[in-house]
Parts: structure tokens; C-alpha cells; sequence
């Protein structure tokens, strides 16, 4: 394994080992994912029956807030013990502390998501196994795009004050495209005739989006972090 | 000097107001909208009667000028603050 | 600097004559004239948002420290142009559409790229040290996003994208809105300077201090 990928691994194996001892993290956004798909729930399903296409936004928002949440208490973790210093001194590539961490958040995030989607095909009798592969592909390309730059900008206001408003303030706008195509993609796929030429168009778009955004975090990683 | 500067730019920000005091307007001429998206039908404003268009008028500009003014004063007396501070700091260096 | 002020003073002063002598449009009537001040708004806006981007990758890439000064000025203009556009839009809107807002293409994604701006403002005057650094990835990545906002917003709506509609204007109404232009570049070029210059200002007092501590 070279060092980069070995680095990456250290850093995944480091966050795995703290987190499996205790759950905090992963039990408590889980609890919050499942409440949020609850209290939209309410607001959204009118004499019982839910709009059209809520199926599909109640799960985006879900994960978008819930993802939201677990990137500030994971790095909170970081700071909380200054490892995130102890990490950029160390003599390791840049780059691979970020795939390091990014992975570790795309694993949360996998996590929470096994236990959505289900919940919302459940609770909205959506198609969600007769649809598995492409919705799987469409969270999972929306997951890492939402992940990539959240990882960065959370990494980024690690020091900063006002951290837990900004990195929302700062997240949400950009990742405006990752829900639209997210939310409309798996929409076409809960449809009664589900449009899966749609459904693909809104998962290329993801997939560039994915492409871009992780090449330029690994880019910005670096004189970002430096000071 | 500054201040002088800053006097003219506003005092010219000013006058969009005298202007729209004169309402003479030329005669209509025949012109495509500039810019409606093409798949947007306007709605039926519950109101078939014609929204008076000063007060909008009046409120854009009057918006644009107001924020225009705002943000020059708003940067012209913090760089008269900071400008004052390097004075008292290089007069004390001496 | 002075002649450019002097110019944009006249100019501006001139401009409500001038778009008080164009025509009045056939089916829109008065209301259409705040497109003079409507569509300079909007370009303002975008070059600074441009130059912010630009501005920000000269201070991460090219390691330029003096870049951050051209960033937050114009990161602020972008806000302030923005303001303009996003306001005056919706007011020529109410009369020429009949309603506020419609989530179209353009004017939700000038929509979202206005609160990127506007999440990079409040991220310097609230993140505190090293806010400069974080703000220039935002504005950077701000830039890289504009095209997938965009397309993601143009599908968004309807999966057909609109057909976009080139405004063809006759002379009389070319001459106030270019000339707006013109006098709404020349507001755009003072303002950064007067915000750069106020934080290269900034730097020189922290510096003198920094110089007397030392002393």
C-alpha cells in the first residue's frame, strides 16, 4: 500500500476505533435522521396521504440536515482533542487527511441512510426495493457530493467561532445542486411509472458534480488548512 | 478633498429623484419584452386592474440609490476612521 | 480616481434623463424602466462574483496575502449588486408578470449564488481568525458551482429547458440602458477600490502596531 492510501486507512481505522467504542455519533444522528423524517412527515401529509414527491424530498432533507450534524460533531471530536493539529503536523499528505476523513463521514452517512431508506419506503409505500440499485446509486452519488464538501468546510471552521451556524450557512447554498438532482431523481424513481431515463440524467449530473468538487476539495485542502 | 469627492458622487446619486418628478413620456413604440423565460405564462393577477407602476418604480430606484449611498457612506467613514488612526500612529512614531 | 468619480457622478445624474426620454414599451408601459437599472444590477453582480473568484484563487494558489482585500471587496459588492438585482427584479416582475417570483433558471440560481455571497460575508465578520483563507475556498467553490446550479436548476422546473429570449432593443432604449451600463461599471470599479483600499488601510494599522509593540 503506498503512503497515501496507507494514511487514509489510519485515519478511517482511528475514527472507527473511537466511534465503535462508544456509538455517540452514529446512535444519536440515526435518532435525529428518523425525527426529521417524522416532523416533515407531519407538515407535509394532508388527510393522510402525502403530497406528491414528498416521499422523495423528506429524504433528502433528512439527509442533508443529518448529514449536517454529524460533519460538526465529528470534527468536534477533532477539535475537542486538537488531533486535527497533531494531524496536519504530522508529515502527511494533505490530501490524504481529507480522503481520510471523507470516507470516515461517507461510512456514517452509509450507516443512516441503510436505515432511511427503508423508513421512508415504509412510512410513503415508496418502491424502494423494486427501485434498489438506482436509488442506491443516486444516494450514494448524492451522499458523496454532499460529503465531499462538507468534509472540506467543516474541516475548514474547525478553529473558527460561530462554527455550528456557519457551516450550514456556508453548506446549503452550495449544495443546492446535489438536492435538486437528488430529490428529482428519486422522485422519478418513486413515481407510479418510474422514469428511469430521468432518474439518469439527474445521477450523471450528480456523478460530475462528485468529480468536480472532490478534485477541487483535494486542491483546496491544502492551502486551506495551512496557516 | 475626499469629502469633496464624496459629495459630488452622491449629490449625483440624488438627482434620479428630480427626474421622475417630469412624467412626460415619448410616444409607445412597438418592442418584444426583454426578458420573459419562454416557458413561463404570466399568471392572472387576481386583480384585473392595472398595479400602479410608480410606487415600483419608485421603490427600485429608490432602493438602488438608498443602498448606493448607504454602502459609500458606510465605507467612506470607516476609511476616515482607520486613515485618522495611521495618521495618530505615524505622528507617534516620530 | 477623481476623474472616475467625477464621471460616474455625471453619469449617474445624467441617467434619469435619459431613461425618462426612452419610449414607453407597448405592453409593459412605465414599469419596464427599471430594466435600466435592473439588468446593470445584474452584471455588476456577476463580475463581482468573477472577481472574487479570481481574487480568491490568486490568495490559495498563488499565495498572494494583498488578494483577501480584493476578495471581501468584492464578496460585498457581489451582495450588494445582488441586493439590487434580486430586489428590482421581483418589482418589475409584480407588474409585468403579475406575481413576485417564479423559480425559474436564472433567478434562482442567481438566487443561490447571492447567498453563497452572502454566507461568505457573514463567515468573515463572524468565523473570526483565519476566516480568510476559509472564505476564498467559498467563493472558490462558489465559482465552480455556478454552472451545476444552473443546469440542475434549469431541469428543475419542467425537464424541457426554456428557450432564452436575446433582448432585441431599438435605439432609443439601447442608448439609457447601455449608457447605464457604462455609468454602473464605473460605480462597480470605485466602490472596489474605496473597499480594497479600506482593507489594505486596515493592514497598515495592524502593522504600525504590530511595528510599536516591537519598539
Amino acid at each position: 500500500m503506498n503512503a497515501f492510501a496507507r494514511i487514509v486507512w489510519f485515519i478511517v481505522k482511528k475514527d472507527l476505533t473511537v466511534e465503535v467504542r462508544s456509538l455517540e455519533i452514529l446512535s444519536t444522528t440515526m435518532f435525529f435522521a428518523v425525527t426529521v423524517v417524522l416532523m416533515f412527515s407531519f407538515g407535509l401529509v394532508v388527510d393522510g396521504r402525502p403530497l406528491n414527491d414528498v416521499a422523495a424530498a423528506i429524504l433528502w432533507v433528512a439527509i442533508a440536515f443529518s448529514g449536517t450534524l454529524a460533519l460538526g460533531r465529528t470534527f468536534e471530536r477533532e477539535r475537542h482533542n486538537d488531533t486535527l493539529r497533531a494531524l496536519l503536523l504530522a508529515p502527511a499528505d494533505r490530501p490524504a487527511l481529507y480522503v481520510g476523513k471523507l470516507l470516515g463521514i461517507l461510512l456514517l452517512l452509509g450507516l443512516v441512510e441503510l436505515v432511511l431508506v427503508p423508513l421512508i419506503g415504509l412510512l410513503f409505500n415508496a418502491p424502494v426495493i423494486e427501485q434498489g440499485v438506482p436509488l442506491a446509486l443516486l444516494v450514494a452519488a448524492g451522499t458523496l457530493g454532499f460529503a465531499a464538501v462538507g468534509t472540506l468546510f467543516a474541516a475548514m471552521l474547525v478553529r473558527a467561532r460561530s462554527r455550528d451556524v456557519l457551516l450550514p450557512i456556508m453548506l446549503y447554498p452550495m449544495t443546492v445542486p446535489v438536492m435538486i438532482a437528488g430529490v428529482r431523481g428519486t422522485a422519478a424513481l418513486f413515481q407510479p411509472t418510474p422514469d428511469a431515463a430521468v432518474a439518469q440524467f439527474w445521477l450523471s449530473l450528480l456523478a460530475a458534480f462528485d468529480v468536480v468538487f472532490v478534485i477541487l476539495a483535494l486542491w483546496t485542502f491544502e492551502p486551506v488548512m495551512t496557516d | 478633498m475626499r469629502l469633496l469627492r464624496m459629495v459630488i458622487v452622491l449629490a449625483a446619486l440624488a438627482a434620479p429623484s428630480l427626474a421622475f418628478s417630469d412624467l412626460s413620456s415619448v410616444a409607445l413604440a412597438k418592442e418584444e419584452q426583454p426578458q420573459p423565460p419562454a416557458d413561463f405564462v404570466p399568471a392572472e393577477s387576481e386583480s384585473q386592474e392595472q398595479i400602479p407602476a410608480m410606487p415600483l418604480l419608485g421603490a427600485a430606484y429608490g432602493f438602488i440609490w438608498l443602498g448606493v449611498f448607504g454602502y459609500v457612506w458606510s465605507v467612506a467613514r470607516r476609511l476616515r476612521k482607520v486613515e485618522s488612526e495611521i495618521a495618530a500612529l505615524e505622528t507617534r512614531k516620530r | 480616481m477623481i476623474v472616475m468619480m467625477a464621471l460616474a457622478g455625471t453619469m449617474f445624474a445624467a441617467a434619469p434623463f435619459l431613461i425618462d426620454a426612452a419610449p414607453q414599451e407597448a405592453t409593459m408601459g412605465l414599469v419596464y424602466k427599471i430594466y435600466f437599472f435592473h439588468m446593470p444590477s445584474a452584471w455588476m453582480f456577476l463580475t463581482a462574483a468573477v472577481v472574487a473568484g479570481v481574487a480568491s484563487f490568486r490568495l490559495l494558489f498563488l499565495k498572494r496575502p494583498r488578494a483577501d482585500h480584493w476578495v471581501i471587496a468584492a464578496a460585498e459588492l457581489a451582495v450588494l449588486f445582488g441586493a439590487f438585482t434580486l430586489v428590482t427584479g421581483p418589482l418589475w416582475a409584480r407588474k409585468s408578470w403579475g406575481v413576485w417570483w417564479v423559480w425559474d433558471a436564472r433567478l434562482t440560481s442567481s438566487l443561490m449564488l447571492f447567498m453563497i455571497f452572502v454566507a461568505y460575508v457573514l463567515l468573515r465578520k463572524y468565523g473570526g481568525a483565519g476566516s480568510d483563507k476559509l472564505g476564498a475556498g467559498l467563493a472558490l467553490f462558489g465559482m465552480a458551482n455556478v454552472p451545476f446550479i444552473y443546469v440542475s436548476v434549469n431541469y428543475w422546473r419542467t425537464f424541457h429547458p426554456p428557450t432564452s429570449v436575446v433582448p432585441k432593443l431599438p435605439v432609443e432604449m439601447g442608448i439609457p440602458l447601455w449608457f447605464c451600463v457604462a455609468a454602473f461599471t464605473l460605480l462597480f470599479i470605485i466602490l472596489l477600490r474605496l473597499r480594497a483600499r479600506l482593507e489594505h488601510q486596515r493592514d497598515r494599522v495592524e502593522m504600525l502596531y504590530l511595528a510599536e509593540d516591537e519598539a
